[in-house]
């Protein structure tokens, strides 16, 4: 009996020892590439992710066996439904003085998200530019590799992925689709229950927000200034005005809306309703190509052009493994994986290089996409709108749910 | 030793969650210096009060609290009551440990596929019955007034209920009790609601109350089938908590003690409902009736218990179809096509979650039954039952998980503790650790005296006959209950999300991230991996004693 | 076998006050105290205070002695006092070769030949592997009483063991029970409510009120 308390002791110490296991972060050398290449062997990368898309996880066990095989790197995917998570947790940590033990080694973001994160000091950087690989995404004649939603980079975050909003419709049900956000609302008049779009603060369902106000607001500038600046009743108040006549209009009346945009696509599969859109302009070919779209489902793009924008991965102030993560970057903006990237059965998305950067047999493999009837043409993902100033985006979410989220 | 273990046991059970409690109580006055808040205020309650449908939120947090255990309750004892012994019975009392173990989550999503308005009832009786070519626009999954959360909420809590009441049932000698009234006249359900009843009622009466908390706090059933404008109380705390903005953490301590409030009201209503019910019941006991309402109460009873389970039934059924769906449009009863890619897709995804959630579980019910086996021996042996109220048993259980684990959170983000599976693992074994007593005491307890009596005087000494007769005697209650621990353990979401910091992926975490945004098939393959597991537990917990003491006809009497 | 004596000096067992037993007695060698009574008279709880397990509930004084060496702080499974039921509490997991096993000392050389001619002797020969739960009422008994004696008690304590059997088994397995114990010349209480077991055992009796 007199042997137990020692033993306690050592229960306890173990356990502190176990909770407070970790690695202290490495600091890389951003004059020499190779150098950070070679830290970056072995290490783990934690890369804060949306999971909720079974085509995003899979291009990511492929992206994480290919690092795996080149650097020795083991990239985890930290599925995270909304990337506001991750930045909780970054910021948190700030806050609680973890400079060195950061839990996110890496973050798939932009918009309001990389907004908050900047403004705070939280993104290590820049090294951005370092990349070997940036040089194919052609900064200078594609600026918006280096904006977000006109906010300046500065080497904080890497490009990843284009996206344009893209309305899809099953042409069997509906045979001449709505080309304004007015016309929606006309059409959704004649036809209720048709359509919905994603609540907010789901980040379609923000874009729609966006959308909408971009059409509907009498002056346009002040949208692309920091939202303090301007009156926002004032500028908001078409917006509002709408949205007012088109709930009722909508699947459910308006008393449930879709939680993003794989459960709006369910919906169009489950032809529930016959217009749904997406950031991803090839959600309805990938959509019919797995057999969960009919083959009646057609893409589109507002007459007016919808709103494109890029979206980045960044590296947090402390995260433990800053030269993997930087390493894994680098891989993502090779021609193979935005190749992969393109195709349909991984993340079917729209690539960040530019093609007259690559070499002639990498170019082969973009151009040899075809992604069928369903997918937009060039035409229309050519009308593109810029997104407003990433202030715009909370505010309206704000509001949205003050005037919405309780019946 | 066997102090320390025991002592253990309280520390472990009380000591995080009173910690964490009180750490989510500062910050809702304000107080958080890590976030700058310095001073005591009540900024935090009035920018609660302004939160668009906050009574609402709260109303259906409340009603949940209190109709769930209501509605499981009359089933429970209506069954109880009129149950005959026949096969069905036997099946029902079978069945209750499986059906316990179906996780929360999977048990949700299998009921949304079920009663979708594109779900699959509605396919079955589409075009043909009811005449629709397209889903009917109801709002049915996520419905403003939580019926489908409660619905939800009561598939699942009834075998909990069943399951402690048949624990229960030992110690009120029903079948005597039953006949005495029979032989005075008395119809066979109305023997037992007023002979059995109230003898059996007040032995259930802390389940009870966990079931009003979990009910009127639940995070990961509200996010599948609980209304959405506005959600209830505990999913706005998450939403809070996760937000970007740090400043709404205040916000969410706010809200998470206006969530104990909700669900201590609940438990304050139910116990005036409690009296209120024994008044009536004094009156309609005295009033002599022998008869009146037998046939209302024994049609209850007798299809009630059935109709669950095939609502349960059915949704495992909705979930099997759409994780082998190929093209499946509506209104076809079956899908088209079918396929195993859903499968092969999920299986290189589910290695680590699996291997995570299998050894997390091991580890918390490992630990938790050497803990409670400690406990109960150390009480035998002391020879009085353990002064350790039973409401620290029941703690964890009685505080909604998301107030003391908000705590738990700030407190290991301040002391810098690596989320990792140790980390887990402890806020997994806080909830095993009272369903693992709760399984094994009564069995414990009430094991015949004699037999390590007779041991003792052929001088065996206390660990030889606990080992060598206890145990052995005691396996087929020690395997069920370490299948129940584990099946807890696999169903926790909010621990591992919340304690794990996103990192350490489960089947549950994974399947609940999916609910967000995956395609049906997709979640339907999670939910099933999820309820397959514990439902191995429970096989081996009946089958290994079968296959142990084949040999040995006096065994299936000890069980 | 050495013989032993059992004595209980003053002792008193009370509940909430209330006296139960009180008895002061000594028990040699061979020799079998019958101690009778209506139920609730406290019989068991005398049995199972001298074996080591009186729940804390009771209150006792008094004590027990073998050969003088006081017991009192002997814990129940050191006291080599042996205990047969009313029933025969065979170990249901375990075979009869098994239930007899549990009892012998580990430092016993030759186990097996020792249960072989245990059995035989009680006309069970070869039923080392049977499951107890096949057996029938007479040789579960017997079985039982085997199995105390293969663990070499100082001491017997007889509690109510033959209730539960007919009147021909009662009676013949009380001759072997009696006879077992006196040859092996052990202290014996006796707790019975059945006169002719008080015939039977032939010792001092005494009535508990």
């Amino acid at each position: 009996m007199k042997r137990t308390p020692n033993i306690l002791w050592l229960l306890i110490a173990v356990m502190n020892i176990c909770l407070h296991v970790s690695v202290y972060a490495d600091d890389p050398d951003l004059s020499n590439w190779q150098a950070i290449e070679d830290q970056a062997q072995g290490q783990t990368v934690y890369f804060n992710a949306f999971g909720g898309e079974t085509r995003i996880n899979r291009y990511l066990t492929w992206v994480a066996s290919e690092v795996k095989s080149r650097y020795r790197i083991d990239l985890q995917h930290v599925k995270i439904a909304d990337t506001a998570q991750a930045v909780s947790r970054v910021i948190a940590e700030k806050q609680a003085g973890n400079d060195y033990n950061g839990a996110v080694d890496l973050l798939w973001i932009n918009g309001e998200n990389f907004s908050a994160l900047k403004d705070n000091g939280l993104l290590y950087g820049p090294w951005v530019e370092l990349q070997p690989n940036f040089a194919l995404v052609d900064a200078d004649k594609n600026p918006e590799m280096r904006e977000d939603f006109t906010i300046t980079t500065d080497g904080l975050e890497s490009p990843w992925t284009r996206s344009q909003l893209v309305f899809y419709y099953d042409s069997e049900l509906l045979k001449t689709p709505p080309n304004s956000i007015r016309e929606i609302l006309a059409w959704a008049d004649e036809n209720p229950s048709e359509f919905s779009y994603p609540r907010p603060p789901a980040f379609l369902g923000s874009t729609f927000l966006k959308q909408a106000l971009l059409e509907l607001a009498i002056v346009k500038t002040p949208l692309y200034l920091p939202v303090d600046d301007s009156d926002f009743q004032s500028v908001t108040a078409p917006l509002w005005k709408y949205l007012d006549a088109l709930h009722p209009k909508l699947l459910r009346a308006g008393r449930y809306f879709p939680s993003g945009a794989a459960e709006l696509r369910r919906s169009m599969a489950d032809s529930e309703i016959s217009l749904a859109f997406s950031f991803n302009p090839n959600e309805a070919a990938l959509g019919i190509a797995n057999g969960e779209l009919p083959a009646s489902t057609r893409s589109y793009v507002l007459q007016e052009g919808t709103i494109s924008n890029v979206s980045f991965v960044a590296i947090p102030f402390n995260a433990q493994h800053k030269a993997a993560a930087m390493v894994v970057s680098n891989f993502l903006l090779s021609a193979q994986a935005q190749a992969r990237g393109s195709d349909p059965e991984y993340l079917g998305s729209t690539t960040v290089l530019s093609l007259e950067r690559l070499s002639i047999q990498d170019q082969k493999f973009f151009q040899q996409l075809d992604l069928g009837p369903a997918a937009p043409t060039n035409d229309d993902l050519s009308r593109k709108l810029q997104e407003p100033h990433p202030s715009w985006m909370g505010a309206l979410e704000e509001a949205w749910i003050q005037r919405y989220s309780a019946r | 030793m066997l102090r320390w273990a025991s002592l253990t046991f309280v520390l472990l059970l009380a000591v995080p969650v009173l910690l964490g409690t009180a750490i989510s109580i500062l910050p809702a006055f304000g107080y958080l210096p890590a976030l700058g808040g310095n001073q005591l205020s009540l900024a935090p309650w009035l920018d609660l009060i302004s939160v668009p449908g906050l009574t609402h939120s709260l109303s259906i947090s409340l009603i949940a609290g209190i109709v769930t255990p209501l509605i499981s309750l009359i089933f429970v004892f209506l069954f109880l009551a009129s149950a005959s012994g026949s096969k069905l019975d036997n099946w029902i009392r079978r069945l209750v440990s499986p059906l316990l173990s179906l996780p929360h989550a999977a048990a949700a999503f299998g009921l949304a596929f079920l009663i979708a308005p594109s779900g699959l009832l509605s396919r079955w009786i589409s075009p043909g019955i009811s005449g629709w070519e397209r889903p009917p626009d109801l709002l049915i999954v996520n419905d403003t007034w939580g019926l489908s959360l409660l619905l939800g909420l009561i598939v699942k809590e009834i075998p909990f209920l069943l399951l402690m009441s048949l624990a229960a049932l030992g110690q009120v000698n029903p079948a005597e009790r039953v006949s005495m009234a029979r032989s005075l006249g008395y119809s066979p359900t109305i023997s037992w609601l007023k002979t059995v009843a109230p003898g059996l009622y007040p032995l259930i009466r802390l389940p009870l109350f966990a079931i009003i908390v979990f009910s009127s706090a639940t995070v990961d059933v509200a996010l599948i089938l609980g209304p959405n404008l506005p959600p209830t109380l505990s999913v706005m705390i998450l939403n809070w908590f996760n937000d970007p903005d740090l400043s709404y953490r205040f916000l969410a301590a706010a809200a998470a003690l206006l969530q104990l409030a909700v669900s201590l009201s609940a438990i304050g209503i139910w116990i005036v409902l409690e009296k209120f019910t024994a008044y009536l019941w004094h009156r309609w006991l005295n009033a002599g009736n022998r008869s009146s309402g037998e046939i209302l109460l024994y049609t209850i009873g007798r299809f009630g218990m059935p109709l669950v389970l095939l609502i349960t039934a059915a949704s495992l059924v909705a979930l099997s179809i759409n994780s082998f769906s190929g093209v499946w449009r509506f209104p076809a009863s079956i899908p088209s096509s079918w396929t195993v890619q859903h499968w092969a897709n999920a299986i290189p995804e589910l290695l680590i979650p699996l291997t995570n959630t299998l050894f997390i579980s091991l580890i918390a019910t490992a630990s938790a039954i050497v803990l409670v086996l400690s406990t109960l021996e150390y009480e035998h042996q002391q020879g009085k039952k353990s002064t350790m109220a039973i409401w620290l048993l029941y703690l964890p259980l009685l505080i909604p998980q998301v107030v003391f684990l908000f705590g738990l959170v700030v407190l290991s983000e301040l002391l810098q503790w690596q989320a990792n599976l140790a980390l887990v693992i402890f806020g997994h074994l806080l909830f095993v650790l009272p369903y693992v007593f709760l399984s094994l005491s009564g069995a414990y307890r009430h094991l015949d005296p004699r037999w390590i009596q007779v041991a003792s005087t052929l001088g065996a000494s206390r660990s030889k006959s606990f080992f060598k007769i206890r145990i052995p005697l005691l396996l087929a209650p020690c395997l069920t209950a370490i299948a129940l621990g584990m099946a807890i353990s696999i169903s926790l979401f909010l621990p591992t999300q919340l304690l794990g910091a996103g990192r350490i992926t489960t089947i549950t975490t994974e399947a609940i991230a999916m609910s967000s945004g995956g395609s049906r098939n997709q979640i339907a393959v999670w939910a099933i991996v999820q309820l397959l597991l514990p439902m191995l537990g429970f096989v081996a917990a009946l089958y290994i004693p079968r296959i142990l003491w084949r040999s040995r006809t006096g065994m299936k009497e000890i069980q | 076998m050495t013989t032993a004596q059992l004595e209980l000096q003053d002792v008193k067992i009370s509940i909430d006050g209330l006296p139960l037993v009180e008895i002061d007695c000594t028990i040699s060698g061979g020799e079998i105290l019958t101690v009778m009574g209506p139920s609730g008279s406290g019989k068991s709880s005398l049995l199972a205070y001298i074996a080591g397990f009186l729940p804390p509930v009771f209150e006792s004084t008094g004590k027990v002695c073998i050969d003088g060496n006081d017991l009192s702080d002997v814990p129940a499974q050191k006291r080599s006092i042996g205990l047969l039921f009313q029933d025969p509490m065979l170990f249901p997991h375990l075979s009869v070769a098994g239930n007899l096993r549990f009892g012998i000392s580990s430092r016993e050389k030759n186990k097996n030949k020792i249960i072989e001619t245990g059995l035989k002797d009680f006309q069970l020969a070869g039923f080392e592997d049977r499951d107890p739960q096949t057996l029938s009422g007479g040789q579960k008994s017997r079985v039982a009483l085997l199995r105390l004696l293969l663990s070499k008690p100082i001491a017997v304590l007889l509690d109510e063991p033959f209730a539960k059997l007919d009147t021909a088994l009662r009676r013949e397995q009380r001759k072997t029970v009696f006879d077992n114990l006196r040859n092996a010349k052990l202290p014996t209480v006796l707790v019975t409510h059945d006169h002719e077991d008080a015939e039977a055992a032939g010792g001092t009796v005494i009535e508990l009120v």
